[in-house]
């Protein structure tokens, strides 16, 4: 019986380092190819462990989409932090200040969080254009914030739904009002809303490529993943420099998801609707 | 409920109920003071999603049912003209044959995999967050760095074919992205990779949502560990699986990054409809004809995720 329990216990932990060397498989290629000499870069070799450490691949990559990390960097994060707040205000009103229709237009706010965009992507383009944000950086940030409305609004409703109502009453009571519960009683409390919120909004947006392909046509102001996707377009036979460059695009958010991953998983299931 | 709630407790609209107001007066009484400035406060973000989701995807549709294919803009209206084009376009409907085949892999594999992570995990394992943490990351990728890492795993002459080859395994030689038939296959493959492990947090989720009393009350009554998956545990995950099942499918209509990467594949074997969509638009300017494939993509997904929100709210008033 313990043997057998033994034996089982064994298979669920095989099977499971098997899956775990599955999902870690092209992460491995791209930090060993990343590492590599040129010299070392070889389909045949492509498996192999590099022969020391050896930034070739990166030193090609990095003068090729320096310009468009700190782009990202300049896009991702005002407009994670704006949409951050718009949220945490729409999530505030639709958990605690319910009107006649609210529950519906929250409904339609989930529902255009799940349409595809390439349904309003031509529309965008002549609007941008009207309002001359077209290919400029305060557009694309523009747009990140209001395509984040839905999930920001989604993610505070759901975190300020757990504040008793009776606290909002007591607020009330002592005199304070609409801003005045935001303020006092909502925002002291929502920091580990706001820390799944900015942490969500920060991956959705560094790694988005359609906007960014779409409004910001210039290569110069192209975010990251748009000039790793250039790459990958250009240098066909050097994948050292296309693989370095996914690399850099993929180390933020990445490294915050190391760092931050119990806010992650949150913001994981909360993005759900279900959660 | 909300405003007998708020007529308890604050003064003004206890007044408003004494007195015999009018009725005019009375249905707008939730419309006055904090109520009325939270309705402004949020009216920004109204306005913001009616334009920009809801009047864009009419203009879209509008766009759709006119002569522009053209860099000049043309609203003369030439009705289905469009859609005749683009449901006898080959391209297109080789981008709906990949669109059926990437949905079964990548909701079927999204699925299963998501699933048979999550059961394991929930095993009471050593080290489970280092295995969550591992099966999740590929979500914080983007699909464009998917894309770049799959595209050279899944090459012909290099990556898992050389693996194969190196231990013996030539049967499982794929010519993955490049056969023309079944290419969006080895695609869903790289997607299934990115959005597998949201699946299982989705599903272990619920699996710990499930209580211990469940299990032991089948234990009691003689179930082995299977038929307690089977009868019990997978029954009550319904609710999950019909998410993941809306998530994916959608997942399925939209993907758009990897295709990007990897190309269309021979014989646009391994094209997605938002990719031609992209192409059409904004590289050959065909902008009623692009409007056209966005309408089919919109019209897609409200199958998919007008019922799912339809059944949540009305789980939301039970």
């Amino acid at each position: 019986m313990t043997f057998q329990r033994l034996w089982a216990r064994g298979a669920i932990y095989i099977v499971l380092l098997c899956f775990a060397a599955y999902y870690l498989m092209p992460i491995y290629l791209l930090v060993i190819t990343s590492l590599k000499t040129n010299a070392e870069v070889n389909i045949d070799w492509m498996w192999r462990l590099p022969n020391g450490i050896h930034f070739d691949g990166i030193n090609q990559a990095w003068p090729r989409v320096s310009a468009n990390f700190i782009n990202s960097i300049i896009i991702t994060v005002p407009a994670a932090i704006i949409s951050s707040f718009i949220g945490s205000i729409n999530g505030y009103i639709f958990s605690k200040w319910k009107f006649r229709g609210s529950n519906t237009i929250f409904i339609l706010f989930l529902l255009g969080m799940f349409l595809p965009y390439q349904g309003i992507l031509i529309p965008l383009v002549q609007t941008l254009m009207f309002l001359h944000l077209y290919a400029t950086i305060i557009g694309v940030i523009f747009v990140h914030c209001i395509f984040g409305i839905p999930i920001t609004a989604l993610m505070f409703r759901s975190y300020f739904a757990g504040v008793p109502s009776e606290l909002v009453d007591a607020c009330k009571i002592d005199g304070s009002g609409f801003f005045g519960i935001y303020r006092y009683l909502m925002l002291p409390i929502a920091f580990p809303a706001f820390a799944v919120v900015l942490i969500w909004q920060f991956t959705t947006i560094w790694n988005d490529y359609l906007i960014g392909l779409v409004v910001l046509s210039n290569p110069l102001l192209a975010p990251i993943n748009v000039a790793v996707q250039n790459l990958a377009g250009t240098y066909t036979t050097q994948w050292q420099v296309q693989m370095s460059g996914a690399l850099i695009a993929a180390l933020p958010t990445i490294v915050v998801y190391l760092a931050l991953g119990k806010f992650f998983m949150r913001g994981l299931l909360a993005g759900s609707v279900k959660g | 409920m909300q405003t007998t709630n708020g007529r308890a407790v604050s003064g003004d609209s206890g007044i408003a109920a004494v007195a015999p107001a009018s009725r005019a007066r009375r249905r707008l009484s939730w419309l006055r003071g904090d109520r009325a400035l939270a309705v402004l406060v949020l009216s920004p973000s109204i306005i913001a999603v009616a334009v920009f989701i809801y009047s864009f995807i009419l203009w879209s549709f509008y766009i759709s049912t006119v002569k522009w294919n053209d860099f000049v803009p043309n609203y003369t209206f030439v009705g289905l003209e469009n859609w005749i084009t683009i449901f006898s376009d080959s391209r297109f409907l080789t981008d709906l044959r990949n669109l059926v085949l990437y949905a079964a892999g990548f909701m079927s594999q999204c699925i299963i995999l998501g699933f048979i992570l999550a059961v394991l995990i929930d095993q009471k394992i050593t080290g489970e967050s280092i295995f969550r943490t591992i099966f999740i990351f590929p979500f914080a990728v983007s699909g464009i760095v998917t894309g770049v890492a799959w595209r050279w795993l899944m090459r012909p002459e290099a990556g898992l074919n050389l693996l194969f080859h190196s231990v013996g395994l030539d049967f499982l030689r794929s010519p993955w992205y490049t056969d023309p038939n079944t290419g969006i296959l080895a695609v869903s493959v790289a997607g299934a990779w990115q959005f597998s492990g949201y699946v299982m947090a989705l599903y272990l989720a619920a699996l710990r949502g499930i209580s211990n009393d469940l299990r032991e009350a089948a234990a009691i009554d003689g179930c082995n560990t299977f038929n307690l998956y089977r009868y019990v545990i997978v029954p009550l995950l319904t609710p999950t699986t019909f998410t993941a099942i809306v998530l994916t499918g959608m997942g399925s209509i939209r993907v758009f990054d990897i295709p990007a990467v990897i190309g269309t594949g021979a014989a646009f074997g391994a094209d997605a409809m938002a990719n031609y969509m992209f192409t059409l638009t904004f590289t050959s300017l065909k902008y009623a004809l692009g409007a056209t494939i966005a309408s089919v993509m919109i019209l897609l997904s409200a199958f998919l995720v007008v019922p799912y929100l339809l059944s949540m709210r009305r789980e939301a008033e039970q």
